[in-house]
C-alpha cells in the first residue's frame, strides 16, 4: 500500500511545476529540496553516531570548487562538479582516516570536524583574492544564464526538476545504505567498536566509506546550491553555522528516518522565510536565534525529532536495562 | 544502630534484593556472606545511598536513611568502602584521605583523623605523596579503608575487602579490621570469603539470590550445613 | 639577515604571549569537561558576550576598567551557571551527542542574540595601550598584560584546585563520579561551582581578548575552533596537555602569520593537528575516557 502511495506522491511532485507556476513558491521548493538533500547527506553518517559538526566545510568545498573551476579554469560544471566531489571526498579521507584509525570518536570527533568547517571558512576568507572572501563569489553568467553547458538555467521549472531528482537520489542512497550490510556493521560499531572488530568488521574501512559518501553528497549539495543561486559566500554555504544548521534540521525532523531530514528542511526554511517576511530587515539574526532556542528545546524534550518521536509513539518497545553487578 | 526492614532494591527492571531485613547493634561487627550475585554489594549500596530502595525502611540510630539525600548519609555516621576500592587514581594518598574527610564536621578534626589513620597504616604515611593508582592492591585497600575512617564514622561498611588480593594480604586486611573493631567501631562486612569474615564478626547473615536465608552467630554459621549448600548449590 | 631574525624573534615572543591566553581558554573548557563531562561548544560565544560586556561597561558607560573587568568575570560566571542549570543539567543522563548539540544550539542562540542586540558592527574598546620597543622588536603592552593576567589566573585556579577541599572535590569528581556521594559531596553543587569557574575564566579571557581585538557577534569563530583543537590535542580534561598544546598552537599561528596572512596560521595549526594525530595519537587521548 505504502509503495503505491510513494509512486503517486512522486508523480504528483514531478507534475507540480507544470500545473502551478508561482515562481516564488517554486523557488522555495527548490531551496527546500537542495537543503533536504544536504541534510539527508549528513544523516547518512549521523544516524550511526558519527556526528560530524563539519559538514559545512564539505558543502563549502562543493560550492567554491565548482565556481572557481568555472570562473578561473573555464571548466564546465559538468567537469567542475566531479572535481569538487573528489575534493570533498579527499578532504573527508584526510581528516577522517586518522580520526578513525586512532579511535577518535564521540566528543573528539565532533570537535575535530567542527574545527574543520571553521578552517575551511578561514581558507575561503584567506584566499579572498580568488574567492572574494566574506563578500561572496559569483559564477559568471554564460549565454544569458541559460545554458546546459554551463549548467545555468533561468527557468524555475528546470531547477525544480533537477533539485527533485537529486533529492530523490539522496533518498535512494539513504534507502540503499539502510538495507545494506554496511548499516549493520555501522550499527554494531556505534554500539561497541571493539566487539564489532572482534566479530570481523573492518571498523575503520566501514566508517571511512560512509563518511566519504556523506561528504561527497554534501559537496554535491553545495555545488547545486552554487549553480542555482549563482551567488555563494562563506557564511551561506560553509562554516560552523551551516554545520550546526544541518544537525539542527535533522534532529528536528528525525535522525533515524529517511524523510526526517526533509521534514527538518521544510521546517527550518519555512521558519526562516516567515521570520524574514514578518520582521523584514530586522530579521537578521532572529531566525538563528529561534533555531538556537528550538534546538535546545528539541534536544531536551524530543531527542528523536518530530518524525522519529511520532514513529516511536506508534511503536512502543520494551527496553532492556543492563545490570551493574549485585 | 542500623536497621533494615523489608528492603527491596534493584537496577532498572532488575530486582536484586527481596524483603531484606537485618540489623547491626551498637558495638557489633556483622557479616553478610553469600555466593556471587547474591546481592551483597547492592545491599551496601542501598545503605550508603548509592542506590535507593524501592520499598522498605532503613534507619541509622533512628534517622530515616531513605528520606535522607544520598550525600548526607555520610554525615549520619556511615562510611562505605566500595567494592574494588574505588580510590581516585590520579590523586595522592593524602588527597584521597582528604576527600574522605570532606564533611565539615570531619574537616574540623582533620589533623587528628589523619594522625589516627597514619598510625593504623604506617605504610600510608610513607607513601602519602604517591599517586593512589600506582599502589599495590593491598596498599590500595588500606588507603580505601583509611579514607573511609577520615569521616570518623560510627559504622563502617566494607564491600568484599578480600577481592583481588593475595591470601597473605587478605589475612592482613582482616587483622586490621579486627584492630579497628577493637577500637570501638561498628562494622558491616560483605564478603565471599566465609572463613576470613567469620573470624572477625560476631554475627552474620547469609544472603542468596537477594534474600536472607540464614542468620546466627559466627560460630553457629561456621559449622552450619546451610552455608555449604548455599555456596555449592548442593 | 639581522632584520629577519628580529621579526622571527618578535613572532616567537608574540606566540608565547598568545599562548598564555589560549592556555587560559583551554583551561576553562577542560575544567568543565573534566568535571561535568560536557563540552561547551558555545564557550567562545560566552567569551564574546564578556567582550561586549567590557565594551559597554568601559567604553559606553565609563566604568573604571578594573571594576568593569570584575563585573564581566562575575557576569560570565553567572552565564556559565545559567547555561548549566537550563541546558546541561536536564541532559546529564542523555547521550553525549545530545549534550554537544544542545550547546551547539546555545552557540546559535548567543551569536544571534548578539546580532539582534548589538548589530554586526565591529566594536573596539577604544583603549590605546603603548607599544614597547625592545631591541628592535615591537611588543604590544596589551599583549604582555594579557599574558601576565592569564598566567595569574591559571596560578590562582591551580592553587584553588590543589589547596582547597572544593578544589580537591573537583579533581576527584573527574576521576570517579559515582562514589563522590560516599565522601558527602553534593555533585550538583560541584557542577554549579565548576560552571561558575568555567564561566569566570571565560570572563577573564574576554577582558584580555577585548584589549587586543574588536568584538562582533561572530568573533567567537576566530578562537573557538582553535581552542577545541588545543583541548583535543592535549587530551580533553587534561590540564597539563592543554597548557602545552596551547603554546604549540600559538607559535604556529604566530609564525604562520609572520610569513602569510593570519588565516593561514589557523590552517597550519589544523594541518599540524592532523599530522600530530598520526605521530602521537596517545597525545590525543584524555587520561579519562
Amino acid at each position: 500500500m505504502t509503495r503505491y502511495l510513494g509512486w503517486i506522491a512522486g508523480a504528483g511532485l514531478v507534475a507540480l511545476p507544470f500545473v502551478y507556476h508561482q515562481p516564488y513558491h517554486l523557488h522555495l521548493l527548490v531551496v527546500i529540496l537542495i537543503w533536504s538533500f544536504a541534510y539527508t547527506s549528513w544523516s547518512v553518517m549521523g544516524r550511526f553516531g558519527l556526528v560530524s559538526l563539519g559538514h559545512g566545510g564539505f558543502m563549502g568545498i562543493g560550492a567554491y570548487v565548482t565556481a572557481l573551476a568555472w570562473n578561473h579554469g573555464g571548466l564546465t560544471p559538468w567537469i567542475g562538479i566531479p572535481i569538487a566531489l573528489v575534493a570533498g571526498g579527499v578532504l573527508a579521507l584526510l581528516v577522517a582516516y586518522p580520526c578513525f584509525r586512532f579511535r577518535i570518536t564521540g566528543h573528539y570527533f565532533a570537535l575535530v570536524t567542527l574545527a574543520l568547517s571553521g578552517i575551511v571558512l578561514q581558507v575561503i576568507t584567506a584566499t579572498r583574492d580568488h574567492t572574494g572572501g566574506s563578500l561572496g563569489y559569483t559564477p559568471t553568467r554564460y549565454q544569458g544564464g541559460s545554458s546546459l553547458y554551463a549548467m545555468q538555467f533561468t527557468g524555475k521549472t528546470t531547477w525544480y526538476l533537477i533539485a527533485l531528482g537529486v533529492w530523490a537520489v539522496g533518498l535512494y542512497v539513504w534507502y540503499r545504505v539502510d538495507r545494506s550490510m554496511m548499516r549493520y556493521a555501522l550499527e554494531a560499531i556505534s554500539e561497541d567498536e571493539d566487539g564489532a572488530a572482534a566479530a570481523g568488521v573492518h571498523v575503520t574501512a566501514e566508517k571511512l566509506k560512509i563518511t566519504v559518501l556523506s561528504a561527497v553528497m554534501t559537496a554535491l549539495a553545495g555545488a547545486l546550491y552554487c549553480q542555482y543561486q549563482m551567488f555563494i559566500s562563506p557564511d551561506t554555504v560553509s562554516g560552523i553555522s551551516i554545520s550546526l544548521q544541518m544537525v539542527f534540521a535533522v534532529v528536528v525532523g528525525g535522525i533515524y528516518v529517511s524523510l526526517g531530514p526533509t521534514v527538518g528542511a521544510i521546517i527550518t526554511i519555512l521558519l526562516a522565510e516567515v521570520l524574514r517576511i514578518s520582521f523584514g530587515t530586522r530579521a537578521v539574526g532572529w531566525d538563528n536565534l529561534v533555531y538556537g532556542v528550538l534546538l535546545v528545546l528539541f534536544i531536551v524534550f524530543l531527542p528523536k525529532g518530530i518524525v522519529g518521536s511520532l514513529l516511536a509513539a506508534a511503536r512502543p518497545r520494551k527496553s532492556v536495562r543492563a545490570v551493574a553487578g549485585t | 544502630m542500623l536497621e533494615l526492614r523489608s528492603v527491596r532494591a534493584g537496577y532498572g527492571g532488575f530486582q536484586a534484593l527481596f524483603d531484606v531485613s537485618l540489623e547491626v547493634r551498637a558495638g557489633e561487627a556483622v557479616g553478610v556472606i553469600g555466593p556471587n550475585g547474591a546481592g551483597k554489594t547492592t545491599l551496601l549500596r542501598v545503605i550508603s545511598g548509592l542506590i535507593r530502595p524501592t520499598a522498605g525502611s532503613i534507619a541509622m540510630e533512628g534517622v530515616d536513611l531513605v528520606a535522607t539525600p544520598a550525600h548526607r548519609i555520610v554525615a549520619v555516621g556511615i562510611a562505605h568502602v566500595p567494592e574494588s576500592r574505588r580510590l581516585f587514581p590520579r590523586m595522592t594518598v593524602e588527597d584521597n584521605l582528604k576527600m574522605g574527610g570532606f564533611l565539615p564536621a570531619a574537616r574540623a578534626k582533620y589533623q587528628d583523623r589523619l594522625a589516627f589513620v597514619y598510625e593504623l597504616f604506617p605504610r600510608l604515611r610513607e607513601r602519602r605523596r604517591q599517586l593512589a593508582g600506582t599502589m599495590s592492591g593491598g596498599e590500595q585497600q588500606m588507603c580505601a579503608i583509611g579514607r573511609a575512617l577520615m569521616s570518623d564514622p560510627k559504622l563502617l561498611l566494607l564491600d568484599e575487602p578480600s577481592a583481588g588480593l593475595a591470601p597473605v594480604i587478605v589475612e592482613q586486611v582482616f587483622d586490621l579490621v579486627k584492630r579497628i573493631r577493637a577500637g570501638g567501631l561498628n562494622v558491616l562486612i560483605v564478603e565471599q570469603n566465609v572463613r576470613q569474615v567469620l573470624r572477625v564478626v560476631d554475627r552474620a547473615y547469609l544472603l542468596k539470590a537477594g534474600s536472607i536465608r540464614a542468620a546466627g552467630s559466627a560460630s553457629e554459621l561456621l559449622s552450619s550445613e546451610t552455608i555449604r549448600e548455599a555456596y555449592l548449590g548442593v | 639577515m639581522a632584520i629577519f631574525d628580529v621579526f622571527l624573534l618578535e613572532a616567537l615572543i608574540n606566540g608565547v604571549l598568545l599562548g598564555g591566553v589560549l592556555a587560559l581558554l583551554s583551561l576553562g573548557l577542560n575544567l568543565v569537561f573534566g568535571v561535568i563531562d560536557v563540552v561547551w561548544i558555545c564557550y567562545a560565544e560566552l567569551i564574546m558576550f564578556g567582550m561586549y560586556g567590557m565594551y559597554f561597561l568601559y567604553t559606553v558607560y565609563h566604568w573604571p576598567i578594573l571594576v568593569a573587568a570584575a563585573a564581566c568575570i562575575a557576569g560570565v560566571g553567572a552565564l556559565g551557571v545559567l547555561l548549566h542549570v537550563l541546558v546541561i543539567a536536564p541532559l546529564l543522563g542523555a547521550a553525549p551527542i545530545n549534550q554537544l548539540l544542545a550547546t551547539g544550539g546555545v552557540l546559535f542562540f548567543l551569536q544571534s542574540a548578539a546580532t539582534v542586540l548589538f548589530s554586526i558592527e565591529f566594536r573596539n574598546l577604544g583603549l590605546r595601550l603603548p607599544v614597547l620597543k625592545l631591541a628592535g622588536m615591537f611588543i604590544s603592552y596589551s599583549r604582555l598584560l594579557a599574558f601576565a593576567a592569564a598566567l595569574i589566573g591559571m596560578v590562582l585556579v591551580f592553587l584553588f584546585l590543589s589547596r582547597t577541599y572544593t578544589g580537591a572535590a573537583i579533581r576527584a569528581i573527574a576521576q570517579d563520579r559515582q562514589i563522590m556521594v560516599l565522601m558527602g559531596v553534593d555533585t550538583r553543587r560541584i557542577y554549579l561551582i565548576t560552571s561558575a569557574l568555567g564561566g569566570g575564566l571565560a570572563g577573564l579571557a574576554a577582558c584580555l581578548l577585548v584589549l587586543q581585538y574588536d568584538v562582533h557577534p561572530f568573533v567567537g569563530l576566530s578562537f573557538g575552533p582553535i581552542t577545541f583543537l588545543i583541548c583535543v590535542l592535549g587530551g580533553l580534561g587534561n590540564f597539563g596537555g592543554g597548557f602545552v598544546a596551547a603554546f604549540v598552537f600559538a607559535e604556529l599561528i604566530s609564525l604562520g602569520g609572520l610569513y602569510l596572512d593570519l588565516e593561514w596560521g589557523y590552517v597550519f595549526a589544523f594541518v599540524f593537528f592532523i599530522v600530530m594525530m598520526f605521530v602521537r595519537p596517545e597525545g590525543l587521548m584524555a587520561r579519562r575516557s
